[in-house]
Parts: C-alpha cells; sequence; structure tokens
C-alpha cells in the first residue's frame, strides 16, 4: 500500500525530524519554549496533518473533526481512572474509540458529497458536543470537564503495585512522567508527531494517496473507470479521524483533563483554519498552521499594557505611548482581532496558504542558495 | 461638551510597576535551590509573580477587563505606588508595608481564558512553566475554575478562584491549593430563600428554567430545597440548553403550569435573554392563584443587569458584594477604585481585589512563599475590612463565610451603575453549612517542584 | 391545545428569524456562488444599527460639576438628554420608537456595507476555491466582530420595544378560542415582518426586470455575460440586498435578543444549517427549512416530548438535518450539481 519514498521525501522528513526534536531551542527566543505550549504545537499539528490527509487529498471538507478529538480524549481519560496511569493503554483505547466513531460517522456522511458532507459531519459533531455538555454528564462530567480523581479505582496500577504518591498521580510512560509539565511530555508527543508524518508522506506516496487525489480531481471519471471510491473515502476519513484521536489522547497525556469544548464546531473550524492557513495538501503546511495558530492564541493573548512598555522602554515616553495603545489593539484582550487580519491577509494574497508564501520565496531565490532553514526549502522541494 | 457613548473600554493603565520576567532563568536555578523548604515557582530574585487568567474575549469579556483592574490596583498597592487607602481598614493592613511582598516586587503576567476549560488551563500552565506564577487568580465560570484549579493542585501552586458560584468548586471538586473568595449556590438559596418567603408568602409554586449543565443543576437543587424549607411547592423544573439564545418555547408553558413563580438559573447571557424574554412575554404582570406572578433571577451581577436592562426591574437575586454597601471597607475601596478608573467595582472586580491582597498578607502572616505555608496561613483566616464584613477562609473546604446580600433591581436608577438595591443583608451565619454535605477531599499540601 | 398554539407561533416566530438570515445567506450563494461566512456579521451589524441609533438619540451634554462627588469618589458629572430635549415631545417618540425607525438608517448603511464588501473584497474570491471563500469571510466576521467589541464591549446592550407594542396581545380572542392565550405583540410583529421581507426578495426577483436578470444569473452565469449583460453590477446590488436583509432581521431582533458582538457568530453554524437543510441555491428551500427548523425546534422543547427523549431539544436541529439530507440527497429543494464537488 505504501508507494516508495524520494531522496527528497527521505531529506524532507529527517528535516522536519532535526527541526521538531529541536524546538525547545529555536523556540526560545520567541517565548514559546515551555512545555506546555510546545506539546500543544505538537498535537495541534497531528490533527492538522490527519485533517489534511482528508480534505487535502480527497477535497471532502469535515467540520466535525474535533469530535474525535473529544472522543479520544474521554477515553483516554477513562482509561487513567479505571485501569492505569500509562499512557500506552489510554492511547490505544482512544485510537480504537475515536477509529469506530470515524467508521460510523464516515459511513453516513460520505454518502452525501460536498457542502452537504460537510454539513452532515458538523451536524454530528455538534449534537455530540452538546450531549457530552448536558446529559451525558454521568459518562462526560459536563462543563466541568472529565477528570482524575483521588478515588478512581486504576485497577492494573493498583494490581500491579505502582507507587504510589500522595496526592493525583501523574500520567507515565513506563516510570517516565509525562504529565506535570516537564520535557518528557513535549518529546513523547514529538516523537508521536514525527512518526505521524512519517506516515503522512508515506500516505501521500503511495498509490492509496493517488487514488485520493483521483478522487478529487474527477469522483466520476473514477467511477466509470469502474472504481469504487467509497472505500477510499471512508478509509481516508477513518485515518484522519483516528489521528484526531490520537491527538486528543494526548491531550490528555499530557494534562490529564477532558472537557466538551473541544468538541464544538469551533474546534472544528481551527483545524480547517491550521490547515487551509499553512496549506492545504502539503505535507508541512498543516504544522505551519497549527504551530502559528496556537503561538497566536497563547502568546499575543498573554501580552498586556505592562509588557508592551517594556518591550518598547527604549523609546520616549510620548512615542512609546502612543505605540503602546495602538498595539494594545491587537495583543492580548485583542488578539483575537490579529488573528482575523491574519486569515484575511494570508489568503487574499497567499491563496494556497503560507507554503505557497513559501515557494515564493524560494523561486524568487531560486539562483542563489537563500538561508532559508533546511526543512522549509527541502518542503518546497518535496511539494 | 456633548460626547457619544462610544468611549473606548478603559483599558489597563500603565502602572510604574515594571516587567514581566519571562521566567526563562526560573528554569536554571531551580536546581540549585532544592531543599526542603522549596515549592513550585517560588521567587530567587528580587521580584514575585502573579498569574492573573481572566477572560479576554469571549462573552465574560466586560467582567475580565474589570478584574484585570482590580488585579492591577492591588499589585500597585502591593509595591507601595498605589493608593493604599483603599485596605485602610483591612485587618491584616499592617502586614503590608508596601514594599511587594516578603520585600520583592510583585510583578504580574496575565491571559486569555476565552471561557473555556482547555484555554484556561492552557494559559495557566505559560503563567506557570513560562511565567513563573507563584500563584493564579481569576476566571469567570465555574468550569473553568474547576479546571484550573484542579492543575494547579497538580503542579503546586496557589488559585485563588474569583467569579465561580458552583456548589462544587468547594465542594465536590475542593482542592488543597484552592481558595474561593465568592459564594455559592447553596448560600445563595439559603440567603434568597427566607427574603423569597417574606415577600411572596409561603404559599408559592415555583416553575425553574435551569442552564443545562452543572452550574445549573446545583443551582437549581440549592434554590429548590431553600425554598420547599419555605414551604413552596415546585411545579416543574426544565434544563434549557447553554446559549439557547431564544427562551421562547420555555417560557410559554410556564403560565399554564400552575406556577406563580419563576425562577431562571441561567448565568450571562443566558440570564439576559430569559429574563428579557419572560418579562416580554407580559409574565410579570399575570396573575395566577390569585398572587402577583414573580421572576427571581438567584445569582445577579451588575453587569447583566445592564444587559437586562428595564427588565431587571423589581427582580430579586443575591450578590456578593455591591459598591453601596455602608461600612468602611467598602468605601474605601470604592473610593480608590472610583479615584484611579473613573467608575465603581463590579462585584467581579472587589472578589479579584480581595483575593489578592489575602494573598500577599497570608505570605507576610507565613514568612514564606513555601506554598504548604501560605495555605496553612489561610486556612481557617478570620478577617475584615476588605468590605466583605468578618470573613472566614473555613479550613475544611477553603469556601469563604461571610454575609451574602439580597438585591433587588432598582425601580429608578440613577444611572448605569445604580441598576440594584442592597434589600437584606444576610449573615453569615445563616448561610453557613456543614462541610460534609457536598463530599469531596482537599487532597494533600505537599510541596511540588515544577 | 393553548400549549400546541404557542409552540407553534414560538416555532414560526423563531423560523422568521432563521429564514431572514438563510435567504440572504442562499441569495449571495445562489447568485455569486460565494461562502460567505460573513453573513452572521451582518445580522449583527443590523442589530448594532439599532444600538447606534438609540446612542444618538440619547445624547448627553456633560457638565462636571467639581463641587459634588459621586459616591465612588469622581467628579460628580451631570448629564442632560440632548436630543430629546431640543426636540421636545418628538424626541420622547424617537427614543420610544427607536428600534423601527432605526430601519430607516440601516437600509442605507447595510446596503452600504454590502456594496464595499463586494468591491472591496468578496468580488476577487468569486473565482476561488469555497475554502478560501470560507476562510477569508470568516477571517472577516472576526475582525467586524472585534471592532464592535472594541466599542461596545462584550456585554449585551438592551434595546426596548416601543411601549404601545410591549405588551402581549390577546390572541385566543382575536382567534375566537377559549381562554386567555397571550402572544407578545413584538414577536407577532417579527413574525409579520419577515413575512414582508421575504416576499418583497420574492417579489424583487419574480416581477423586475432586474430581478429576472439576477435569477437568469443564478442558472447560468456565462450565457447572461454573453448578452452583453453587466452582471458583475447586479452581482454587487444582489450582495447589497442580502446585506439589508440580514441588517433588517438584525434590527428588529434586538427587543427580543438584547445584541452583542457575538450574535452574528450565534447564528452562524444554524443558518447554514438551515441553507443546507433547504437546499443548496434555493431561496424557497432556505424560507421552507427556516420556517420547519424553527417549529420542530419549539417542539421538540415541550416537557412532553423532553421526558420522552431527554436532551431532544439539544440536537433536534441537527438530527433532522441527518435526516433530511439521508432521504433527499440535496435538501429539500436544492438543485443537482450546486456545491457538490
Amino acid at each position: 500500500m505504501f508507494g516508495n519514498m524520494t531522496g527528497k521525501d527521505w531529506l524532507l522528513f529527517i528535516g522536519f525530524t532535526i527541526v521538531v526534536l529541536t524546538a525547545p531551542i529555536w523556540l526560545t527566543p520567541l517565548g514559546a519554549a515551555y512545555p506546555a505550549l510546545m506539546q500543544k504545537f505538537c498535537i495541534f499539528a497531528i490533527f492538522a496533518i490527519g485533517f489534511n490527509i482528508l480534505f487535502g487529498l480527497t477535497g471532502y471538507l469535515s467540520f466535525g473533526h474535533a469530535a474525535f478529538l473529544g472522543v479520544g480524549s474521554y477515553a483516554g481519560v477513562w482509561m487513567f481512572k479505571l485501569f492505569s496511569m500509562n499512557v500506552v493503554i489510554s492511547t490505544v483505547f482512544a485510537l480504537i474509540c475515536s477509529g469506530l466513531f470515524a467508521l460510523v460517522i464516515g459511513y453516513i456522511s460520505l454518502r452525501r458529497s460536498g457542502i452537504y458532507f460537510s454539513i452532515l459531519t458538523l451536524a454530528f459533531a455538534q449534537m455530540m458536543y452538546n450531549v457530552a455538555y448536558s446529559v451525558l454528564t454521568p459518562i462526560t462530567n459536563g462543563e466541568t470537564g472529565l477528570q482524575l480523581s483521588l478515588s478512581d479505582p486504576r485497577h492494573l496500577d493498583r494490581a500491579l503495585g505502582v507507587s504510589e504518591s500522595i496526592g493525583l498521580p501523574r500520567t507515565s510512560f513506563f516510570g517516565i512522567d509525562i504529565s506535570g509539565g516537564g520535557m518528557p511530555g513535549f518529546y513523547f508527543c514529538a516523537v508521536l508527531l514525527i512518526i505521524c508524518f512519517f506516515l503522512s508522506i508515506r500516505i501521500f506516496r503511495s498509490p492509496f494517496g493517488m487514488m485520493l487525489r483521483a478522487i478529487k480531481s474527477n469522483q466520476m471519471r473514477m467511477k466509470y473507470t469502474g472504481f469504487n471510491p467509497k472505500p477510499y473515502l471512508l478509509a481516508a476519513f477513518v485515518i484522519s479521524g483516528l489521528y484526531a484521536g490520537l491527538a486528543g489522547a494526548l491531550m490528555v497525556a499530557t494534562d490529564p483533563l477532558a472537557g466538551a469544548e473541544r468538541m464544538q464546531w469551533t474546534a472544528s473550524g481551527e483545524v480547517v483554519l491550521m490547515t487551509i492557513l499553512g496549506g492545504v495538501g502539503t505535507l508541512v503546511g498543516p504544522v505551519i498552521g497549527a504551530t502559528l495558530i496556537k503561538y497566536f492564541e497563547n502568546i499575543f493573548s498573554a501580552f498586556n499594557e505592562n509588557a508592551l512598555n517594556v518591550t518598547f522602554s527604549f523609546l520616549p515616553a510620548d512615542i512609546r505611548e502612543l505605540i503602546v495603545e495602538l498595539a494594545s489593539l491587537f495583543v492580548g484582550e485583542g488578539w483575537f482581532l490579529t488573528l482575523g487580519l491574519v486569515f484575511m491577509i494570508v489568503v487574499i494574497f497567499l491563496p494556497g496558504g503560507i507554503m505557497e508564501g513559501v515557494g515564493r520565496i524560494k523561486a524568487l531565490f531560486s539562483r542563489k542558495k537563500t538561508q532559508d532553514d533546511a526543512a522549509q526549502g527541502s518542503v518546497v522541494a518535496a511539494e | 461638551m456633548s460626547k457619544l457613548n462610544l468611549s473606548r473600554r478603559g483599558l489597563l493603565k500603565a502602572g510604574a510597576a515594571t516587567g514581566v520576567a519571562l521566567g526563562a532563568p526560573l528554569h536554571f536555578v531551580k536546581g540549585a535551590y532544592a531543599q526542603d523548604q522549596m515549592s513550585c515557582n517560588m521567587p530567587t530574585g528580587s521580584d514575585v509573580v502573579f498569574g492573573f487568567n481572566v477572560p479576554q474575549s469571549g462573552p465574560y469579556a466586560d467582567e475580565g477587563a474589570d478584574e484585570l483592574r482590580a488585579y492591577q490596583m492591588a499589585v500597585e498597592i502591593l509595591n507601595g505606588e498605589g493608593d493604599a487607602s483603599a485596605i485602610s481598614s483591612f485587618s491584616g493592613a499592617s502586614n503590608l508595608k508596601g514594599n511587594g511582598v516578603l520585600g520583592k516586587k510583585v510583578t504580574y503576567v496575565t491571559g486569555d481564558t476565552q471561557t473555556k476549560s482547555d484555554a484556561a488551563r492552557a494559559s495557566a500552565q505559560k503563567m506557570i512553566e513560562d511565567g513563573g506564577a507563584i500563584m493564579i487568580t481569576g476566571g469567570s465560570s465555574s468550569g473553568v475554575a474547576i479546571a484550573v484549579q484542579s492543575l494547579c493542585q497538580e503542579r503546586g501552586v496557589i488559585f485563588m478562584a474569583a467569579l465561580t458560584h458552583s456548589n462544587d468548586t468547594t465542594g465536590k471538586d475542593k482542592k488543597r491549593y484552592g481558595f474561593r473568595h465568592f459564594f455559592n449556590a447553596y448560600m445563595s438559596g439559603e440567603a434568597l430563600g427566607s427574603v423569597l418567603a417574606e415577600e411572596y408568602g409561603k404559599e408559592r409554586t415555583a416553575y425553574h428554567l435551569t442552564a443545562d449543565y452543572t452550574w445549573g443543576w446545583t443551582q437549581e437543587e440549592s434554590i429548590k430545597n431553600a425554598t420547599e424549607k419555605q414551604g413552596w411547592k415546585t411545579a416543574q423544573a426544565v434544563r434549557t440548553p447553554l446559549g439557547a439564545g431564544d427562551f421562547s418555547q420555555y417560557i410559554t408553558p410556564v403560565l399554564n403550569s400552575g406556577a406563580d413563580v419563576l425562577i431562571l438559573n441561567h448565568y450571562g447571557k443566558d440570564m439576559v435573554n430569559s429574563l428579557t424574554q419572560a418579562v416580554q412575554f407580559g409574565l410579570r404582570e399575570k396573575q395566577v392563584n390569585g398572587k402577583d406572578f414573580q421572576v427571581v433571577v438567584p445569582l445577579f451581577s451588575e453587569l447583566m443587569a445592564q444587559g437586562a436592562g428595564s427588565a431587571i426591574k423589581g427582580i430579586l437575586g443575591t450578590a456578593n458584594w455591591d459598591w453601596k454597601l455602608d461600612n468602611a471597607g467598602t468605601k474605601a475601596f470604592t473610593q480608590a477604585f472610583g479615584k484611579k478608573y473613573g467608575q465603581p467595582p463590579s462585584q467581579a472586580a472587589q472578589t479579584a481585589f480581595a483575593q489578592t491582597i489575602l494573598y500577599a498578607d497570608a505570605c507576610e502572616r507565613a514568612g514564606t512563599f513555601y506554598a504548604p505555608e501560605v495555605i496553612a496561613a489561610l486556612e481557617g483566616y478570620e478577617h475584615d475590612g476588605l468590605g466583605n464584613g468578618p470573613t472566614l477562609y473555613r479550613a475544611d473546604d477553603h469556601q469563604c463565610f461571610k454575609d451574602v446580600l439580597v438585591v433587588q433591581g432598582k425601580d429608578d436608577p440613577k444611572d448605569k451603575f445604580d441598576l440594584l438595591e442592597i434589600r437584606k443583608i444576610v449573615a453569615r451565619d445563616q448561610v453557613t453549612y456543614d462541610p460534609s454535605i457536598f463530599g469531596g477531599d482537599l487532597g494533600p499540601a505537599d510541596a511540588k517542584q515544577c | 391545545m393553548d400549549a400546541f398554539l404557542l409552540q407553534l407561533l414560538n416555532g414560526l416566530d423563531k423560523g422568521g428569524a432563521y429564514a431572514l438570515i438563510a435567504l440572504g445567506l442562499t441569495l449571495v450563494f445562489g447568485t455569486l456562488g460565494v461562502v460567505n461566512f460573513a453573513h452572521g456579521a451582518l445580522f449583527m451589524l443590523g442589530a448594532f444599527c439599532a444600538v447606534v441609533f438609540n446612542r444618538l438619540l440619547n445624547i448627553e451634554t456633560v457638565t462636571i460639576d467639581e463641587t459634588q462627588t459621586t459616591p465612588w469618589g469622581t467628579p460628580m458629572e451631570i448629564r442632560e438628554p440632548y436630543v430629546q430635549s431640543m426636540l421636545g415631545d418628538f424626541g420622547a417618540f424617537l427614543v420610544d420608537y427607536s428600534v423601527p425607525i432605526s430601519i430607516i438608517i440601516a437600509i442605507p448603511i447595510m446596503l452600504l456595507i454590502g456594496v464595499i464588501m463586494e468591491r472591496g473584497l468578496i468580488r476577487h474570491f468569486y473565482n476561488r476555491p469555497h475554502a478560501d471563500q470560507i476562510l477569508v469571510t470568516f477571517g472577516l466576521a472576526i475582525v467586524i466582530q472585534e471592532i464592535i467589541k472594541h466599542f461596545f464591549g462584550a456585554n449585551p446592550i438592551p434595546q426596548g420595544a416601543p411601549d404601545a407594542v410591549n405588551g402581549s396581545a390577546n390572541i385566543g380572542a382575536m382567534l375566537g378560542l377559549e381562554g386567555f392565550i397571550s402572544y407578545p405583540w413584538w414577536r407577532l410583529i417579527y413574525f409579520l415582518f419577515s413575512l414582508l421581507c421575504i416576499g418583497g426578495v420574492f417579489a424583487f426577483l419574480q416581477f423586475t426586470t432586474y430581478g429576472m436578470v439576477v435569477r437568469a444569473g443564478m442558472r447560468d452565469r456565462e450565457t447572461v455575460g454573453l448578452l452583453g449583460i453587466d452582471i458583475e453590477k447586479r452581482f454587487t446590488v444582489v450582495f447589497g440586498i442580502a446585506a439589508v436583509v440580514a441588517g433588517l432581521a438584525g434590527v428588529m431582533y434586538t427587543p427580543i435578543l438584547p445584541p452583542d458582538y457575538h450574535m452574528g457568530m450565534d447564528f452562524l453554524v444554524l443558518s447554514f444549517v438551515v441553507v443546507v437543510v433547504g437546499g443548496m441555491g434555493s431561496l424557497a428551500g432556505a424560507v421552507l427549512a427556516g420556517f420547519l427548523l424553527g417549529i420542530l425546534q419549539s417542539f421538540a422543547s415541550m416537557t412532553e416530548v423532553k421526558s420522552i427523549l431527554p436532551g431532544i431539544d439539544q440536537i433536534i436541529i441537527y438530527l433532522v438535518a441527518v435526516a433530511i439530507l439521508l432521504i433527499l440527497p440535496r435538501g429539500l429543494m436544492g438543485r443537482k450539481g450546486v456545491m457538490e464537488d
């Protein structure tokens, strides 16, 4: 099922691996080198890569992918509560659950195409969100979110005599703490991101990937040539559902609380935005889009006038006041405005997302060797 | 001079307080100080960092902005740069010398909760891991407060929950590292129950419309118990989806249900909409069972009263605090806040202010930032003079006990800050309850190395 | 029976709002082929036309009296209503009827906003993929929403209906039924108003040559272009009309739902569901689906129904959408080949 990867693909993969693993170093000057945010970068990158396998290859725009992320999260926390704090068990179970949900919802939704498909997926996700928030509270703990408690049975851990700390236990990967804000949590997510990225290259280059692209370009012709596109579509849908489920499992592995909000339509919309912003159908685009949006959400929103004053303290007082006044429109409580403007600017000027911008810069300097970092350069080469 | 009322909302005016410690140095120093008396993010330099985690986007952004104003003011007072008269009548005022906390200058980091648990936790994680915050405070809903509180327990950072009214915050989900200054649904019920019986008589039948999530349920239960204790009957309790917008389909059945009181267990936009629409449907002009039909909103906030406009007139509810209270602490705080920002503080601002001051005071009394000892200093702490009258931070569940206000929408408000009037101050012992009724477990107070 | 009738009215009222929003959305989609995620923002901007008009009427002269202080310690501001005192009884009338009167200012403003939006932005996206359209209009919606939030805050702003129609109508007596069944006047007005708007749009498309060209353009844009008709210009007008319809729906909704900066987003998903259930590109379908979903939502909220199916009122809209789309591939009245690729 997997096709051969070219030398360029390997180069891309190796470059990507290096960039991800060295993130704690190069993110430091950007103020983003703390574990919680780097974990979010990885998790949402996985989510977006998976979404891109469906949307980028087949053109089917799902507006309900956050539902699978939510299912993965709930499944993960229940495993922590019932059996063991080991993240392997929770992740496997989350994958099974989200895969099953994706199979059922995908089977029904894929009976329609275009916007009708989008609305079907949206409807399923909204139903799941609404029910999880209210009626299903015994399972999901509703508004408060499903969390660990001291009285959880944790049958497997107890049976194996895993030593208990005072207070709530942390999730662990065979003894290494994953939750609790340490670097192991980041590396756990990072390794899974790299694996997911590798699989996505393999899918893109495989006959299966070609088939999905063919569906996107002309489904009619596929049908006339005797191919039934349904099984391929369903497979792509389930694969991307699994990616979402994995992202959900990692969210609770690094921070064991599952809330219903992560299934809301805005969360589904967010992954659409990440993918388009980065570049639909490109390998690295979704990763960049996810990172950028999470960076905005966490860094821009945390600026306040105080911090701005410090940033611009080198300026004379009058100019500083003016600049701080202006800048505070776009950071802190105004960070949403910046996000909206960025969407508009990117789509208006770079229809193919940020990856197109990278491509254009590359073309501009194609003769001379630029200082573009290895990963970005090779991305364009690959696509 | 005439002006359009479109003025830009008061933003944080740049104080003299300087920077945000972008915590990088802390990561390196930590190992060197690995001794017994270290807890998460204990300050090692000349600054101590507080984390103010408030909603800056989403429906409660205005509440969040008011909380931030109060936090800013508290920080300036602690650093000796602000108008210290605001805490002049606080019983612990002598502990706060205006030289920061324990001689360390207070700085702060801010974040946006978006009133979503995930975003709030992400923001709190940033404060702990990147900002080096030793204490986190803020919030606008119980879901957010409980989520952030459990994170803080895991990380060993003290959480001073601001706006959260659910019984669960200091009940089933209480945590050793979390303290709540706000009152809760149970206390609302106890305070409101007796006043409702006095006002509307004991022969009443109530119809509940309840926001269909945890907070709504706990409030419905608390109010139901309290009113039934007064002899009221409950006709029906109907759950409404969060953010329904149009509540007409839930309001029309009320009139034919035989109930003569409608109780709206809604908050925020839901409350504004359901109350506006209930009044529009003419419920308050109706006569049922020979009595005037009444509408009750158990939890009020000034900002929501502004949103509901004239519909709020005559409606009874409860509040944690009001700037019109007649006591020295309230007056001092209201004056200082008004001079600084040109408007009176909301109950959200007062809660935020009191919590920051109380945390600083606890550190001074403990003589350390070491979390377990600060917790011990806050537990069972009895104080006065911050505006709520004599106040106890109960050790058993970290719930704050103080007088609860029963307020009523004013018939003839002078301005938009004068929408509610205080009908009754229900004494603290009337709303005090046995901590065991809600269960839960505070957990240990062990220090964490974050 | 009473309960049934009241829920029917609730449903019609809700449906009126859904239909009006979905109508504009479908109009833009059907003619311009653009998926406009900023349509909810237009609804919200309409509502804020009413707010701004009300604020203008309530401009006050502010004199600062240094000798007195407010209870919170600032110098007392003495406010005198300016417009009202200048205009006397007429001023009081304006204030009372500010919501319906603001329709007059909302029409040109919304038309202008619509034209600017189409000329400045949407026009350049006619031939771009739907995904790009969604992203750019979603970005625009966020920007509009945040600007409104910056000036008006996040809190809802109450708008009263005129005193004369603030109460309830005794429709029981009107319909000759027994018993006292009352329903707010304003909601009845809103329902009639929505019918009027819908009728107006249909009449415009059906009975004017302008509308005929637009309808022809919806069917086959290229041919109409080949006939030498400046279809682009007509599209600008169509977008303007859609903006006006959304805006008016917003203006008249303010007494029912105090407007805030986020109300557009709250209606966005719902209105898309309505449009799709009605069938992409079908105006009649959008109207039909709007009323149908409004009524179903009302009945699903009845306690009798909820006691059998708890939580059904939370999901009914989506459940119906799934059912309809699975039974009727293109919604109630959709055409083949629209938005299916």
